[in-house]
């Protein structure tokens, strides 16, 4: 039954805000970074009127926040950071920690690109830098998609086949800034809907205890590892993160009911017969869905298939949106200096490796520091995707789009 | 704290338990034995990397009979201020499984490495945000369990494999970061130097320190037979002489009313009093391999004679803050 | 430890928890030499169970102290501190 839902305008990072106020975690240690920090300034707002039981932790720098939300974490509490960028590097090797620990962290990412040279705007590689991590990683299109995400985070994290943290990204500037028409559930139902903290089972020398620090029931968290455990403890890791495929979906399938807005893993866009198609991550993809709507008109087979989820990646679900498409554009936001392409041109062919009739596949990179993807340069991305399909070969696997030579 | 005496302390079971594989004689587990006598209720201990943590842990054994968190070397200071953090909003709101206890208590152990260099910056922004815990530097000199190498809190002259007494280079040329001066600048609550060779005096420090509202910390010497190269059975023998030569005084530091004000203890008070009992420095550096230079093949004059000269120069700018 | 190398990632405690107590661990066969403690010297001052480094000697109800020698490792500060010298290390045969 959907819920009773008040219209707000709020920007990708008030969106994040305000939803997770409507949580109210034990825990917000977080250090401000652009485009991050009107998430850490409305939520010390909230707690300084009284509006969040929230104790709010002003660290001292990126990598001591994801420390003590791992410390609080690992208490029991529910423990939310903000971060982009070079602060999401600056924790990088927390990343690890968090997710090896299993602590159901939410981690809100404003994506910027990584100095140097610095440059605050948007791009993508601060997530794809994580990804091997083992954190859960959803890309939001629109600051609507920010608000449910980090609501929905919470059940995501702490679902007892997941229990791993969750990173929820959108693109900096363009929607963290930006103000939108945003759907937001009362208070009530999103606490009803959050409920409270699920903790893992495990066991101790005592034997079955629940996985988090209490005087009680003592538990050792973080032990040493040696090369007799580290690859059963890691596989764990893995299996969870498959398990996971399957849980979310549950999840978005409780929350969209709710909500009335459908959620998916990857979002198929015209693609029943579309003879060339982009497939790519975060707000771009509303661009290029515009240009598809034109190039229709014009005759045009175009598709497109926005990622939504990206760790664990949705391999199943990818080959059947792209249906039967004989050529796929990969227009991302990231790098990979050195590789044989971009991240996500290099998942995605390797997810879609072995099936019966593999369509062609291209690299696009696009956007990086913020750099403007602009409809005409998503039409030049599909003449280059028709010429592909005329020619039947991919020449130039990778290439930049709207950079000057 | 009258229940204090080591009598009743002795029935006290231990929070860390046999079977852990540090050195015989490592001085660590004999600070953490000693300091974890002295918890008043339900503790939670987080500890950085390092030997203490490394050898108490070993999948999968744990010699930890509280619950006990390690994530990172630099970082306990800030996982001890998640986890203050935690049980403060679960009993503000009234929800959540650590809402139950009255009052949970906030250790943190890490050795030099982890407070001195790599996580001073942790350290330091804990405790400008003021969160209820105790901290104690287990401070053996070096990053020990890397196999010796030397850190900030190395002293002046140490031979360490990264700082080794050369035919150019007489061991570590910088002298040792004087954190407690440091810690008590951040107006750090009560700052405090324990030893394991006085341990009711390390229990009545440790219970003042959990006692005590907002960050504290507990500065202990931790003799390591290997790093320092000496014979395991003299472990608090060496570090009693640290002491009796001032090299490692002990006393407290409480802030009253925005001034910093020191106490030296019994064990440096009484040398306060009557100077002639101060041991001279090379005392507790003879038994020492890491200062085996300053001695052989011949004495070391200059070196020896520089480093009484500092020691005695700090004793005395610290008898005068404590008004002796 | 042998039939504990069989416990793989399927049956393994979640979130890496170390299942067993070190008290499983018996350090007792690493030093060469064990304390005697000579009970008829012995002033019951509990200063060795204090600067045992593993906590093996423990006080007993009628004061006196005993070495626990499953975990002893013979590091000999016992027998170095005791103020009246009870304590004797003694090669192990």
């Amino acid at each position: 039954m959907v819920l009773k839902q008040k219209m707000t305008g709020l920007n990708g990072d008030e969106a994040s805000a305000y939803a997770t106020k409507q949580v109210d975690p034990d825990v917000v240690a977080a250090y401000p970074i652009t485009p991050q920090t009107i998430i850490v300034e409305r939520y010390s707002e909230y707690v300084a009127d009284g509006l969040v039981g929230s104790v709010f932790v002003s660290v001292e720098s990126e990598h001591s926040a994801l420390s003590a939300c791992v410390g609080a974490s690992a208490a029991g509490a529910r423990a939310f950071t903000a971060t982009a960028a070079n602060g999401l590097a600056l924790m990088w090797e927390i990343l690890y920690v968090a997710a090896g620990l299993r602590q159901p962290i939410v981690m809100a990412v404003a994506n910027r690109c990584l100095g140097g040279p610095i440059n605050i705007h948007n791009d993508h590689s601060d997530a794809m830098g994580a990804r091997d991590a083992g954190w859960v990683q959803i890309f939001c299109e629109n600051s609507q998609e920010v608000y449910d995400t980090s609501v929905e985070a919470w059940r995501i994290a702490e679902h007892p086949d997941v229990q791993l943290p969750v990173m929820v990204n959108f693109d900096g500037f363009t929607i963290s800034h930006t103000m939108e028409n945003v759907y937001t559930l009362e208070d009530v139902d999103v606490k009803s809907f959050v409920g409270k903290r699920v903790y893992m089972k495990t066991e101790s020398p005592r034997g079955e205890v629940e996985f988090r620090l209490d005087p009680e029931n003592p538990v050792t968290i973080g032990p040493l590892d040696l090369q007799d455990f580290y690859f059963e403890h890691k596989v764990q890791q893995m299996e969870a993160m498959k398990d996971a495929l399957k849980a979310i979906g549950s999840v978005d399938n409780e929350f969209e009911k709710i909500t009335g807005r459908e959620l998916k893993y990857v979002y198929p866009y015209k693609m029943e017969d579309a003879e060339v198609a982009v497939i790519g991550l975060g707000s771009a993809m509303g661009t290029v869905r515009e240009v598809v709507d034109e190039l229709r008109v014009e005759g045009v087979k175009a598709g497109l298939v926005k990622m939504r989820l990206f760790r664990p990646f949705p391999v199943e679900e990818l080959k059947k949106a792209i249906c039967n498409v004989p050529v796929l554009g990969v227009m991302e936001k990231a790098y990979s200096i050195g590789g044989p392409g971009a991240p996500l041109y290099e998942e995605v062919k390797t997810a879609l490796y072995d099936i019966p009739r593999r369509p062609l596949v291209a690299d696009y990179i696009n956007g990086l520091g913020g750099k403007d993807t602009s409809p005409d340069m998503i039409r030049d991305v599909f003449k280059s995707l028709q010429r592909i399909k005329e020619k039947g070969t991919v020449t130039e696997p990778v290439t930049y789009v709207g950079v000057r030579e | 704290m009258s229940e204090i005496t080591l009598k009743e302390m002795a029935k006290k079971p231990d929070a860390l338990v046999c079977g852990g594989r540090l050195c015989a004689g490592c001085d660590e587990t004999i600070v953490v034995r000693q300091v974890m006598k002295a918890t008043r209720g339900p503790t939670i201990v987080t500890n950085a990397t390092g030997c203490l943590e490394v050898s108490t842990s070993i999948f999968p054994f744990t010699s930890w009979e509280v619950p006990w968190l390690h994530s990172a070397f630099e970082n306990v200071a800030a996982s001890a201020s998640g986890i203050e953090a935690a049980i403060k909003a679960m009993q503000k709101k009234k929800e959540g499984p650590l809402a139950k206890y009255p009052r949970i208590d906030v250790i943190a152990f890490a050795g030099d490495g982890g407070t001195y260099d790599i996580g001073f910056q942790a350290l330091s922004g804990a405790i400008e945000r003021g969160h209820d815990f105790t901290y104690v530097l287990l401070d053996n000199e070096a990053y020990m369990n890397t196999g010796i190498q030397r850190s900030g809190g190395t002293p002046f002259g140490a031979s360490t494999t990264t700082t080794p007494a050369g035919k150019v280079v007489h061991g570590k040329t910088e002298t040792k970061k004087p954190i407690d001066e440091i810690i008590i600048a951040h107006g750090t609550p009560y700052v405090a130097t324990i030893n394991t060779a006085w341990p009711l005096d390390v229990i009545k420090k440790t219970r003042k320190a959990i006692e005590v509202d907002g960050p504290t910390f507990l500065h202990s010497l931790a003799p390591c037979s290997r790093g320092w190269r000496f014979s395991p059975e003299k472990t608090i023998e060496i570090s009693r002489l640290a002491t009796q030569t001032c090299v490692f005084p002990l006393f407290e530091c409480r802030q009253e009313k925005g001034r910093p004000v020191y106490e030296l203890s019994a064990p440096s008070l009484a040398i306060a009093k009557r100077p002639e009992t101060k041991k001279p420095v090379e005392v507790y550096l003879e038994p020492q391999g890491r200062f085996r230079h300053f001695f052989r093949p011949t004495r070391n004059e200059a070196l020896l004679k520089e480093v009484q000269q500092s020691i005695d120069t700090r004793w005395q700018i610290l008898c005068e803050k404590a008004g002796v | 430890m042998s039939e504990d190398k069989k416990r793989g990632w399927k049956t393994l405690p979640k979130g890496a928890v170390p299942y067993k107590s070190s008290k499983d661990y018996k350090t007792g066969d690493w030093g060469v030499a064990k304390p005697i403690i000579d009970h008829t010297k012995c002033t019951k001052c509990t200063l060795c169970h204090f600067f045992c480094p593993e906590g093996a000697i423990k006080v007993r109800e009628d004061g006196y102290t005993e070495v626990n020698e499953d975990y002893c490792k013979g590091c000999g500060v016992c027998a170095n501190e005791c103020p009246v010298k009870c304590i004797k290390m003694e090669m192990k045969k």
